[in-house]
């Protein structure tokens, strides 16, 4: 009982901390709202707004026509080059796709004769090249196949594909990128505020103070874990409910308490990480390039950017110690697939565990870390 | 109270109605005074009447309110007057060593400080010399000064003072918590300084009545308003007492005087009890240096002990010891006739300790600092609310309560930690130098209360003090040297054995002799010998002392400042480049958007031999793994909801027969739309494997699939034919990494010297802001370029991918990058105050743009609104775009200049914003 209370008072020790901290509050704040809202409207399908430049030797009314079906969203509005300014215009990145028109095409169509449409990609814009060329593959065609059939009908198959998407039916990339980059806020300012938390404490030397009264290294840590916790969790439900709900109006398909639960526990993890980061940092300098080291694999390595199946064999058992990874299938799958307990608790289960881990690593080596301090 | 009129001698500063506030806090309430100069001028008063305040507003470190204050003759509201009289002014701040760098040597600081005020090498290391010999530090010249005993801090904070010669030396509280020998020899010095430079003006504030004794010139301070000035002999004429201390007692306000009622200490009886704290032959090592050697003492229940000893003997670190925070490498020590053990709670509730330093919590309150402990130490709330009160009236914080601590003076803190240490009436008080910093009126009152503690409730005392009249109040003491306990007894006998006048003279002697056995003859003599030799230098002042508006030399020495001090922690360095190599790795092989092992899983209608020819299109290919196949459409569903599958296909009923008969039979494919780039991907291939068969179907029917495009197409991917995720990634990485650590590095490095108190020395010498800045910049510039070469090959040699463009025109692009991104640092910096909010500020302000607006997937063309804005304004999607076009699009120097040219005004607009930010003064 008195150890839950001492978690008590320390923890709201941590809170006033925190909120006397303007600048803190004011980047909590920032990154919950206004950052989250940037993010998920900056990147709204997966290829969009690529720029595109058209050779047009042809200069004939089908030419023009393939010119006129590049439109936004996907596409910006073709520019017309000449065929010697290729070159310099794709090693300027002023194009991604560049589509050549050869001389007498329109002719040649008609005439049956197969004429050739060169598409220059350039394949370092590695997200784009291969969808985007797909779609002006698919553009280019049906447009010579109506110019050919003089009509909107398509030219038969034996067998017809029809593609549904589940949970997303219009593919609105805005709804994958809210959530992707909540997650990655979570992950980020937890760790930082926890962990500086205790380095703060350490480097003024009110951990000694603590640690010669009646309060022993679990309570100062799990003060500190659900402390700042909960004011993520607060500023997490908010932006989840304002900003993702409500302006970028993404479904949340599953229930509202499991994805709350699935946070409370994530964030439990962490904590426990920028506990764990705190208890070996000596300075703060050091804190924080240990800080760079672990954020960056936990965001780009959740499944958000790339997702794990597509990663390297050598990095995804890797993966499996990172948190962020079971967090992120388990808030996909509870967002959008709508998600019940008994398919994400193995998730549960994992953000548990390794949390534990990094909790009870950290509580190991704190005692021996302040005693070396001198 | 009119301003006191200076005696015969000019005036060095001539403050008329200067006013000082902190928020809502009044510091100086309508200072008027004329300080005399080439004169030891004391500032007397108590705790936070704006002593401090007063002293840094004359050095220039704070910035002038309200009010006249003209200094060596000038405002010094004025720059340009600051930056002229600057290298005449030498400020020593409050606190052991504050605005010494603890990494690095006494001959490096010194050397830095000459430096600054633009020595050049033969002055400085004459200076050093003559200085060092004098005070006794040249035999450790290349001791760190973090390891230096606080005595030697403050005579090396001294020295750094003294460098170029000032003519107006301030001293805040300098002899705080030093042992009586040091003080002694840091007022010899002074002295011999003084004689050797008669015009000097020392302004100095202190808590020892006995040091202001020997001043020329006394100014007593009290709640912001000048009380008196004259010299001690008219103060104490004037109040009628012949002691200092009482006069100024009676110089404050009969309110405050009530409080000082003669401490009468009853006599101590011996009980037979279990001794209360035991130590046996304790010992503690770090690494091969031993802090206390075999130290042994037994103190009875209810014994007020008092633990002496020169700085750093090894006090602090026996009393962690008994405290259980640190275990002792050998020997034991018991509390209540028990061995100390770190995890036993229920003995540190009947302990009270107060560390050195000040160790609360500053951004809370004192009362909220006070209930806190309360809770935590479980006081029932009715107890709570009586102790705290009573504790408030004892310690006078009542008017301060809601203040927070960090805001308050030293000694009102003090008072504070003291206070928090008692709250839950322990049974045994340790105090580690409780009243340091503390004014003789609070120290009396909190004396009484120990002496209540100690007689009335039994509780036992363990104090270590370095004032002496605190020592004679001790039931005994024990005097320790170089981590050895020499002598243990009652204060009389002590001074009895060595037939001195004071405690505080018999203290010297046993020091000195202890000294004897060891070194300490040869260097007693260095004093003497060196003392000479000081007065043999001439001052050479004549020339004209204006700084020079801009000096490289400054620049640079804050920059080869900068290298020692990253040089001597290697760990952080280490981080910094094994922690980008690392990353480097995990990031250019971990994301990829080839998207391949998909699951899918087929719900077949049909089964017939049609049906399995279409499905074997996507078996076996290296994007799909098939899984088992699905029977029903809830079937379906279900294990696309729990990540199972990411694609279904599902073949209708009669698929086979309606194939045959032509009549186009529909096959659908479900795919999981969750994660939308991965969906249109998959879309993509689930099309190209459809397309496949049809073709196949064709072929098999013996018609010319090709024949019935009316246009074929040809793709050529170019820079990277083969269309690796590497390609794209590899050349990006690096500039992510260029980005965040420079950026980090920088930012903690500012941010630590506000945090730490050595950003004063950039107040008060006459370092511009330019300097300071791109002093601190330069190393960290070129720590990103080494980081550049160390990723350039690893790029090269690791990831393998060429570089086929221009190397020089990267490296330029590199260097202009790493100045931006330090830059970026020196920004966020100079707008936040502590390390943590640097760190948060650095990390929440550039990860994202770096991440997701500066093209490393998403092209910067394809983004929309403000994420396009801000990755036009953030210098990553420049250097992200040009190493993509030298290593991979292979291009040349010339093509290379607009990214080049965009990438080179970063750098200075950030430092632009960020001495625009920083202030040259404190608030």
């Amino acid at each position: 009982m008195k150890q839950w209370s001492n978690i008590f008072y320390l923890g709201t020790k941590e809170l006033r901390t925190v909120i006397r901290d303007l600048v803190v509050v004011g980047l909590v704040i920032y990154s919950f709202s206004l950052d989250i809202y940037l993010q998920s409207t900056a990147v709204s399908e997966s290829v969009n707004n690529a720029s595109v430049a058209i050779v047009d030797e042809d200069n004939s009314a089908l030419s023009r026509r393939i010119t006129n079906a590049l439109y936004p969203p996907y596409f910006k509005q073709p520019e017309l080059i000449q065929a010697n300014e290729i070159d310099e215009a794709m090693d300027h990145d002023r194009f991604i796709f560049v589509i050549s028109i050869p001389p007498n095409f329109e002719k040649d169509v008609r005439d049956q004769r197969q004429p050739t449409i060169q598409i220059d990609v350039d394949a370092t814009a590695v997200s784009q090249a291969s969808l985007g060329n797909s779609y002006i593959q698919n553009i280019v065609n049906n447009e010579v196949n109506h110019f050919v059939n003089r009509s909107d009908e398509d030219t038969s198959y034996a067998v017809t594909l029809v593609s549904r998407r589940s949970f997303n039916p219009n593919g609105t990339g805005m709804w994958f990128g809210a959530i992707n980059g909540l997650l990655n806020q979570i992950t980020i300012l937890t760790i930082i505020l926890t962990g500086a938390a205790l380095l703060r404490e350490r480097e003024h030397g009110t951990i000694e103070h603590l640690l010669v009264m009646p309060i022993n290294s679990f309570q100062i840590a799990m003060s500190k874990v659900w402390a700042n916790g909960l004011i993520i969790l607060v500023a997490f439900s908010l932006s989840m409910w304002l900003i993702v709900s409500n302006i970028l109006e993404v479904p949340i398909v599953g229930s509202h308490l499991l994805l709350l639960a699935g946070t409370t526990l994530y964030l439990f993890a962490a904590a426990a990480i920028g506990i764990f980061l705190g208890t070996i940092a000596r300075t703060m300098a050091q804190f924080a390039l240990l800080l760079m080291i672990v954020i960056i694999p936990m965001m780009l390595l959740s499944g958000g950017l790339t997702p794990i199946e597509s990663q390297p064999d050598i990095i995804q058992p890797f993966t499996m110690l990172l948190p962020s990874r079971h967090y992120m299938a388990f808030a996909q799958a509870v967002v959008f697939r709508g998600a019940d307990l008994l398919i994400v608790w193995p998730q549960l289960l994992f953000i548990v565990g390794l949390g534990s881990v990094f909790f009870i690593s950290s509580l190991a080596l704190f005692r021996r870390s302040i005693a070396t301090e001198h | 109270m009119d301003y006191a009129k200076a005696d015969t001698k000019s005036s060095v500063a001539t403050i008329r109605n200067l006013r000082h506030k902190y928020k809502k806090n009044l510091a100086l309430d309508g200072i008027e005074l004329d300080i005399p100069s080439g004169l030891v001028i004391g500032l007397l008063g108590p705790d936070g009447v704006g002593k401090s305040t007063l002293l840094s507003l004359i050095s220039g470190a704070r910035k002038l309110q309200d009010g006249q204050l003209e200094v060596l003759g000038g405002d010094m509201g004025s720059q340009a007057h600051r930056n002229r009289v600057g290298p005449r002014i030498a400020f020593m701040p409050q606190g052991l060593g504050k605005n010494l760098y603890s990494e690095l040597s006494i001959e490096e600081n010194l050397d830095f400080f000459g430096k600054l005020f633009d020595l050049n090498s033969a002055e400085r290391n004459s200076r050093i010399k003559k200085l060092t010999l004098a005070t006794g530090l040249n035999a450790f010249l290349k001791r760190p000064a973090g390891k230096l005993s606080g005595g030697m801090k403050q005579k090396l904070g001294l020295c750094c003072a003294l460098i170029h010669n000032p003519d107006l030396l301030i001293l805040d509280e300098p002899t705080t918590g030093v042992d009586p020998l040091s003080r002694r020899q840091f007022w010899q010095l002074i002295a011999s300084i003084r004689e050797d430079r008669p015009s000097m003006t020392v302004i100095v504030s202190t808590a020892y009545m006995d040091e202001a004794e020997g001043f020329d010139y006394l100014v007593a301070m009290n709640n912001g308003v000048i009380l008196e000035t004259g010299s001690p002999q008219a103060l104490k004429s004037k109040t009628n007492t012949d002691d200092l201390e009482a006069a100024f007692v009676k110089l404050l306000p009969k309110e405050i005087q009530q409080k000082d009622i003669e401490l009468v200490i009853p006599p101590f009886e011996q009980s037979k009890a279990t001794p209360a704290i035991v130590a046996e032959g304790l010992t503690r090592r770090f690494g091969d240096f031993t802090a206390v050697n075999n130290v042994s003492f037994d103190i009875q229940a209810g014994e007020i002990f008092g633990f002496l000893g020169s700085n750093g003997c090894g006090k602090t670190t026996t009393m962690k010891m008994l405290t259980g925070l640190l275990p002792a490498s050998e020997g034991k020590a018991s509390l209540f006739g028990q061995e100390v053990d770190a995890s036993d709670l229920e003995t540190r509730k009947r302990v009270g300790f107060m560390s050195q330093g000040f160790s609360l919590y500053g951004e809370l309150s004192i009362l909220e600092n006070l209930t806190l402990h309360a809770k935590l130490f479980h006081l029932s709330v009715a107890k709570m609310k009586t102790r705290i009160e009573e504790l408030l009236e004892r310690f006078s914080l009542e008017e301060f309560k809601h203040s927070l601590a960090s805001s308050l003076p030293l000694g009102i803190r003090q008072r504070l930690s003291l206070a928090v240490a008692v709250i839950h009436e322990p049974e045994i008080l340790i105090l580690d130098e409780p009243t340091s910093g503390v004014d003789p009126v609070a120290r009396d009152g909190f004396w009484q209360l120990l002496i209540e503690l100690s007689r009335r409730d039994k509780v036992t005392i363990f104090i270590s003090t370095h004032f002496m009249n605190e020592a004679m109040r001790c039931d005994r003491i024990s005097l320790m040297h170089a981590g050895q306990v020499l002598v243990c007894d009652t204060p009389k006998n002590l001074v009895a054995e060595k037939n001195a006048d004071s405690l505080e003279d018999a203290f010297v002697d046993y020091i000195q002799a202890a000294m004897g056995e060891n070194q300490g003859h040869s260097q007693h003599q260095d004093v003497a010998l060196s003392q000479e030799r000081l007065s043999q230098a001439t001052p050479t002042q004549d020339e004209d002392l204006t700084p020079k508006r801009f000096s490289l030399f400054r620049l640079l020495a804050y920059s080869f400042l900068e290298t020692k001090q990253v040089i001597r922690d290697p760990i952080r360095l280490a981080f910094a480049f094994l922690g980008s190599a690392i990353l480097l790795v995990v990031i250019a092989y971990g994301i990829s958007l080839d998207v391949e092992d998909l699951t899918f899983a087929v719900l077949d209608h049909d089964q017939t031999p049609q049906s399995r020819q279409y499905i074997s299109n996507f078996q076996g290919s290296r994007y799909f793994i098939e899984k088992q196949a699905l029977q029903t459409q809830t079937e379906l569903e279900s294990r696309l909801k729990s990540n199972d599958i990411t694609l279904a296909i599902v073949i209708p009923p009669g698929f086979g027969r309606d194939l045959k008969k032509g009549e186009t039979p529909s096959v659908s494919a479900w795919i999981d739309g969750a994660n939308t780039t991965r969906a249109g991907t998959i879309e993509g291939y689930v099309s190209g494997g459809h397309i496949k068969y049809l073709t196949v179907l064709a072929t098999e029917a013996g018609i010319d699939a090709d024949a019935y495009y009316n246009v074929t197409m040809e793709s050529r991917y170019r820079y990277n034919p083969t269309f690796e995720t590497i390609y794209s990634i590899g050349p990006k990485t690096p500039a992510m990494l260029l980005l965040l650590f420079p950026a980090i590095l920088m930012a903690v490095s500012i941010s630590r010297e506000k945090e730490i108190g050595t950003i004063t020395n950039f107040y008060v010498t006459p370092t511009s802001t330019t300097e300071f800045l791109i002093g601190k910049q330069l190393p960290y510039v070129c720590i990103g370029l080494i980081n550049f070469l160390i990723l350039t090959m690893m790029v090269v040699f690791l990831l393998q991918v060429p570089l086929k463009g221009s190397f020089l025109g990267l490296a330029l692009g590199a260097f202009f990058y790493v100045c931006a991104s330090t830059g970026f640092g020196l920004l966020i910096s100079s707008m936040t105050k502590s390390q943590v909010a640097a760190i948060f500020a650095t990390t929440v302000l550039s990860v994202m743009p770096t991440i997701q607006y500066s093209g490393i997937i998403q092209p910067t063309s394809t983004l929309e609104g403000v994420g396009q804005f801000v990755g036009s304004i953030w210098p990553a999607t420049y250097y992200m775009h040009m190493s993509v076009a030298a290593f991979t699009k292979g291009l040349g120097f010339n093509d290379l200049t607009k990214d080049l040219f965009i990438l080179a005004l970063f750098g200075p607009i950030f430092v632009l914003m960020a001495s625009a930010l920083l202030k040259k003064q404190e608030a």
